[in-house]
């Protein structure tokens, strides 16, 4: 049996719908993110196994007990807010006790603890200082200290790096993943960073218009999107607009362009569908013979967008454009206004049903 | 190191508003140490016999335990409603906001005529007793300056991250509001509190219409009777509430900065 179990979590607020009916199921000791843009609906989720909010219907399970109408105060969970969250009258060591001096334990026995806990941080020598003399990283690292303390059923974590800059936030993510595996705890974080999301987690539930759109290992959600929605927003991904010609061989027409694509086998034919590709899968290359070949796209290069050892082409091909990531090293035979070809791999792509799309809205889709 | 200099303008409007609030005081302690007799300065005998009156010891007192009175049932009333209403009902912000300046629109003598009307029928206690009616009125006149006050801490920190991380961590909301989020808005407080002490130690109209004997109706009986003293009793007034201000800078000085506040 799961260790911590949402069931058919429902809230609304007035006419908006912020979950309709999330399912989670995560074993101790394991971290989930929740990810999904601004709205979604996650840090509702994450606020409702919390206590602060209430479902309208569902059910919120820890351990088999059903904790859906405990108040946020019994229920033993460790939070790290979005907001520095530290206590202002209280140096870092009085934060990170609070919770101990709640539960009436024994002064030696919290001093020891506190000590623990602000090394495991990495703050051992800041103990004495008030918030307002950390920094924000520091901040949250003694947050982090402070949810622990309480030796938490369940960790819960609300976009605790993103008031952070780029720097402290990669480091800081990979300690907060340090100390949750060396401590094995059950842990809940609520991010629309996916790199941050992919790079720490168990599993990954991409959240859309307050439901779960897939949940899964950070490799099956960026090899296998289940939803256009997933595909755009984890990773960034080609969207090509196909129709099926032959579901025997795989064949698919897009733009005029045939493409042999081994997701499309045993598809109608004359079905319209969305092949999805990867840009690193695109290979590039200039376009010598005017165009033609097996599953080429033609086009031209349209800029160059340098992201170290990759850089990311953008072609102009007809009405539709093209990314493709390539090794930095190579950008020099494919220079801006060059006539090229991208070469779509057989295998590797995926297939969905244009129905399948967002009704609305949905990520950023401009790279596509 | 280049040297900073003060523009004349700053020194002549600076000049200008010392001599408007220093010159009134000035004059004020030379005329209370006139002599009683002749009339020439100076002499310390206007302070000698207030100090020895004994209605200046007992309405001083009763002054300050009102003062104090009001102070408690002010803070006890108005932290945990300003407390909620920033929490749950942000959209009463403004009601309060308009209540509390009900004060400063109804006159003093509007007030208390209503006042005794509305409590005419209240236990002798209560009525009779200036811990009763006079700290009762005392509390809607400073209601103003408390909650403004007040509300300006509760607006300087995250009450709602502060609250919800007392709460994750165990704590019951009368921890939550005694350990977390008092110690945070004590600024606040203390500077309600002084400015309704100093309110209650000068007020004069509600105390004489309702005929209780306090500190402001002492000092109105000697300035009819007796200049001198008059003079340095409104001194030794002043002083006391100067006295109040010096504590809450004292009090709030080098207090940790809020959570909002810059970081290293």
């Amino acid at each position: 049996m799961a260790y911590l179990e949402l069931r058919e979590l429902r809230r609304s607020f007035g006419p908006v719908v912020a979950l309709d009916g999330i399912e989670v199921e995560l074993d101790a000791g394991e971290f989930l993110s929740l990810l999904g843009p601004s709205g979604c609906g996650k840090t509702t989720a994450l606020r409702l196994v919390a206590g602060f909010d209430r479902p309208d219907s569902g059910s919120i399970v820890v351990d088999g007990k059903d904790i859906t109408h405990v108040t946020p105060s019994r229920r033993d969970m460790g939070m790290v807010f979005q907001a520095y969250s530290l206590f202002p009258n209280m140096t870092a060591e009085q934060n990170v006790e609070f919770g101990l001096r709640i539960r009436k334990n024994r002064r030696a026995a919290r001093r020891k603890r506190v000590a623990e806990l602000l090394e495991l941080v990495g703050l051992g020598h800041a103990g004495k200082r008030y918030p307002h003399q950390l920094s924000g990283g520091m901040q949250q690292r003694v947050a982090l200290a402070r949810a622990l303390a309480i030796e938490p059923r369940v960790l819960l974590l609300d976009e605790p790096l993103s008031a952070l800059d780029a720097k402290v936030r990669v480091q800081l993510r990979e300690e907060i993943r340090r100390i949750q595996t060396q401590l094995g705890i059950t842990t809940l974080y609520v991010t629309h960073d996916q790199e941050e999301a992919l790079s720490v987690s168990d599993h990954v539930a991409v959240m859309w218009s307050g439901r779960i759109e897939q949940m899964g290992t950070p490799s099956e959600m960026y090899g296998a999107p289940a939803t256009p929605f997933v595909a755009e927003f984890i990773g960034t991904m080609n969207r090509l607009e196909a129709v099926v010609v032959d579901g025997t061989s795989g064949e698919v027409e897009h733009a005029g362009a045939r493409l042999m694509v081994d997701a499309a086998r045993g598809r109608t034919k004359g079905e319209r569908v969305l092949v999805l590709v990867r840009p690193e899968l695109l290979e590039l290359e200039p376009d010598t013979n005017g165009g033609g070949g097996e599953n080429m796209l033609a086009g031209k290069v349209l800029t160059h967008t340098f992201l170290g050892s990759v850089t990311r082409l953008k072609i102009l091909g007809g009405e539709s454009e093209y990314i493709a990531d390539i090794p930095t090293a190579r950008v020099a035979s494919l220079s801006i206004g060059l006539p090229v070809v991208a070469r779509v791999p057989a295998a590797g792509t995926r297939l969905l049903n244009l129905s399948e799309e967002p009704a609305s809205g949905g990520p950023d889709s401009g790279d596509l | 190191m280049r040297r900073r200099w003060i523009a004349p303008s700053a020194v002549v409007w600076l000049v200008v508003a010392s001599a408007f609030f220093l010159i009134p005081l000035i004059a004020t302690l030379l005329f209370s140490l006139r002599s009683l007799q002749t009339g020439k300065c100076c002499s310390g005998a206007a302070y000698s016999l207030i100090i020895h009156d004994h209605q200046f010891w007992t309405t001083i007192r009763l002054s300050f335990l009102l003062s104090l009175e009001t102070i408690a049932i002010s803070l006890v009333l108005f932290v945990p409603t300003v407390y909620w209403v920033h929490l749950k009902m942000p959209r009463l912000r403004p009601v309060l906001g308009f209540m509390a300046l009900v004060p400063f629109v109804v006159p003093p003598i509007v007030l208390v005529v209503g006042l005794l009307n509305l409590y005419k029928g209240s236990p002798s206690w209560f009525y009779d007793k200036p811990s009763g009616l006079l700290a009762a009125a005392y509390v809607i006149l400073a209601f103003p300056y408390m909650y403004f006050a007040l509300d300006a801490g509760f607006r300087s920190i995250d009450v709602h991250t502060l609250t919800e991380a007392s709460q994750s961590l165990g704590a019951s909301w009368r921890t939550t509001l005694t350990r977390v989020i008092l110690p945070n808005i004590r600024v606040a407080a203390l500077a309600g509190s002084f400015l309704t002490l100093a309110i209650v130690m000068g007020e004069f109209t509600i105390a004489s219409l309702a005929a209780f004997k306090t500190f402001p109706t002492y000092i109105q009986l000697v300035n009819e009777t007796q200049p001198y003293e008059a003079a340095a009793l409104s001194l030794l007034s002043f002083l006391i509430v100067w006295a109040a201000m010096l504590a809450l800078l004292f009090v709030g000085r080098g207090r940790p900065r809020p959570a909002g506040a810059a970081t290293r």
